[in-house]
């Protein structure tokens, strides 16, 4: 009497499981091939909006790297040159010069070189450059806005959910597709 | 210029408000106040340097290995049924995965990648993450979980490090075992509306990985990293989601790995072997329970699960508000609506952020208004799926189910081949293939 019906039990639960096993394979197999289909072949990698930056100096400090991956850049061609840079010189600055306690930067990471009279060319230093945004601002409210932040991707390490992007303000962080990894100011931004 | 919709007796006040906005936000628009000038020294413009990001070919190679690992660690487990050969792939696993590749885009945290563009049809998502989601899933409806074994480089690092495992008391790893079903409901729930990726946000080991982090990521992957030391796979077993899809697989697998090689003897030596609470005992025959006492505790079970489950929706429904306030938008129409309102006087960058947008409040509360109804259906999905859970657990501890011998439980089971060596079959077979 058992035996047969052991049987049975068993058969009909192998059933069973084959059919449901059929069931999830076809049905990973179908959410893949949806999602396949519309997915994109470049990796997906991190930018910020120039146009959205609120300059809230998170960007220095919430990157899940010790030294943020979000730097100042420079876009040469909108920059006026200007003798007096809001973004180079602390607004109360005594002098316009290259002293420290009169320049905006921290970290000294603004390179400000003689162009002929009276034009000044200013650059990053990357390297000493943390993200604070603070020229930003000042290049924002007194200048063209040629200073912005943007996020490097020699430093950027692509975390799936972006430490910065989770607490920024300005909602400024967004997903690119890797062949258009910037979001740029300027004639570079427009190709 | 931003033009403003100016309400004669407020004109006043957006007038101040406006001008804040100035300062605030003038940045926000690149404008030419002093033009570039026309040099004329034979200056060149510097370029802004755009480096490269990480070429495809990494991405790709990634895939790559994932594969062949898990191939590898199929084999390893089901053919060689070698631990060792196990132990060096998880090192292999840790190495690459974690420390060089730094742990970003794993198949755990993937699912939120699938959730979401499932969800929001503009949501990116590449080629390479949908396979990294899917591989190891198809895997293990075939195999078990042969990807925890040693390609996980979550799992793999409490593999490691675990050094003296404790069993802990059945009872307590069954209601920690309930966790993972919570965890992968909120995780769903948190992507599905685009409020968060929760597996990224508390990620235990990427801190490690990168041996960098934010302090309570650090403090994190230190607390498992040092659970794991004497409980075996602690993230595993009570916290990982995309466990709960794998033991599902796992549980449905043509075939997975056995504990002896043959038959068992019931040595009971394979008893304690496992630190994952894995191997279940023989259940005797000897005391059959009454059938029909069995019955009717199934259909009490039966009875009342309506009523867990739709308790259990109401409950999580009701729960919206505060679940809701995970996403960014609904915080933010919080914050708006009580400095409108005039219940703080404390602004917030994120408030200032949004004034400076310009962006009509209205189009906000509608928004957030939006993803809070978001949160109250899947509010309800989530508790009933917490309900199911638990009823499915109740039945299947109230079915004793007559077994013979010592067999592997598959939705726990890692196949992680440390039962194997306990196993005299296994050592007989072995010595009789040498003599050959």
């Amino acid at each position: 009497m058992e035996n047969p019906s052991n049987n049975s039990k068993v058969t009909r639960r192998r059933f069973m499981r084959d059919s449901v096993r059929s069931v999830l394979a076809l049905g990973i197999g179908a959410v893949s091939g949806l999602l396949i289909g519309r997915s994109t072949k470049q990796n997906i990698v991190w930018q910020l909006d120039p146009e959205k930056c609120v300059q809230c100096g998170r960007c220095a400090t919430d990157c899940v790297l010790d030294e943020s991956a979000v730097k100042c850049v420079h876009a040469y061609d909108v920059c006026g040159y200007c003798e007096l840079c809001g973004g180079y010189s602390k607004p109360d600055a005594h002098e316009l010069d290259t002293a420290a306690e009169n320049q905006l930067c921290p970290t000294g990471a603004i390179q400000r070189s003689f162009i002929e009279d009276p034009y000044f060319e200013y650059t990053i230093n990357e390297k000493l450059c943390i993200g604070c945004a603070k020229c930003v601002k000042g290049c924002g409210s007194f200048g063209n806005g040629s200073l912005y932040l943007q996020v490097r991707h020699d430093r950027c390490v692509n975390c799936n959910d972006c430490a910065i992007a989770r607490n920024c303000p300005g909602e400024a962080f967004s997903r690119m597709p890797s062949d258009r990894p910037y979001l740029l100011k300027g004639e570079q931004g427009l190709t | 210029m931003k033009k403003l919709n100016i309400n004669t007796s407020r004109a006043g006040l957006f007038l101040i408000l406006f001008i804040v906005i100035l300062m605030i936000g003038s940045s926000a628009f690149t404008q030419n106040r002093f033009p570039k000038p026309e040099f004329e020294s034979d200056y060149q413009q510097s370029q802004t340097t755009t480096p490269d990001p990480q070429a495809q070919i990494y991405e790709v190679m990634d895939l790559f290995v994932l594969f062949l690992m898990l191939v590898l660690a199929t084999y390893f487990a089901h053919r060689k049924r070698s631990r060792h050969a196990l132990f060096i792939l998880a090192i292999v696993s840790v190495i690459y995965f974690g420390f060089w590749r730094k742990g970003c885009v794993c198949s755990v945290g993937s699912l939120q990648n699938i959730t979401l563009a499932l969800f929001d049809k503009s949501f990116m998502i590449p080629v390479v993450v949908v396979l990294f989601f899917a591989l190891p899933l198809i895997f293990t409806l075939f195999f078990g979980r042969t990807f925890c074994a040693s390609v996980c480089p979550l799992g793999t690092v409490q593999e490691l490090v675990l050094i003296r495992p404790m069993t802990l008391p059945k009872w307590l790893s069954r209601i920690l075992g309930l966790f993972p079903y919570l965890y992968l409901g909120l995780t769903l729930l948190f992507a599905a509306t685009g409020a968060a990726f929760l597996i990224c946000r508390f990620d235990p080991f990427v801190a490690f990985f990168r041996m960098n982090g934010s302090l309570d990521m650090l403090i994190l992957g230190a607390f498992f990293l040092v659970t794991s030391t004497v409980i075996g796979r602690p993230y595993c077993r009570f916290v990982c989601p995309y466990g709960v899809l794998l033991g599902w697989m796992s549980s449905l697998s043509r075939t997975h790995v056995t504990i002896t090689p043959d038959e068992c003897i019931k040595c009971r030596l394979c008893e304690n072997a496992c630190p994952y609470d894995a191997i279940q005992k023989p259940v005797p025959e000897q005391n059959p329970e009454n059938r029909k006492t069995g019955l009717r505790r199934l259909k009490m079970l039966l009875l009342i699960a309506p009523l867990v489950i739709l308790t259990l929706g109401w409950t999580f429904s009701r729960l919206h508000p505060l679940l809701s306030r995970v996403h960014y938008t609904v915080r933010l129409a919080d914050q708006i609506q009580r400095e409108d309102s005039g219940q703080t006087d404390l602004t917030t960058l994120e408030s200032q952020g949004f004034r400076s947008s310009g962006t009509p409040t209205k189009v906000l509360y509608d928004e957030a208004l939006r993803i809070q109804k978001q949160f109250n259906i899947g509010g309800w999905i989530l508790g009933g799926f917490m309900g199911l859970v638990i009823i499915w657990q109740l039945v299947g501890v109230s079915i004793i189910r007559h077994r013979k011998d010592y067999e592997i439980d598959r939705f726990s089971c890692v196949s992680c081949a440390r039962c194997f060596n306990y196993c005299p079959r296994e050592k007989n077979k072995k010595k009789t293939k040498v003599n050959e």
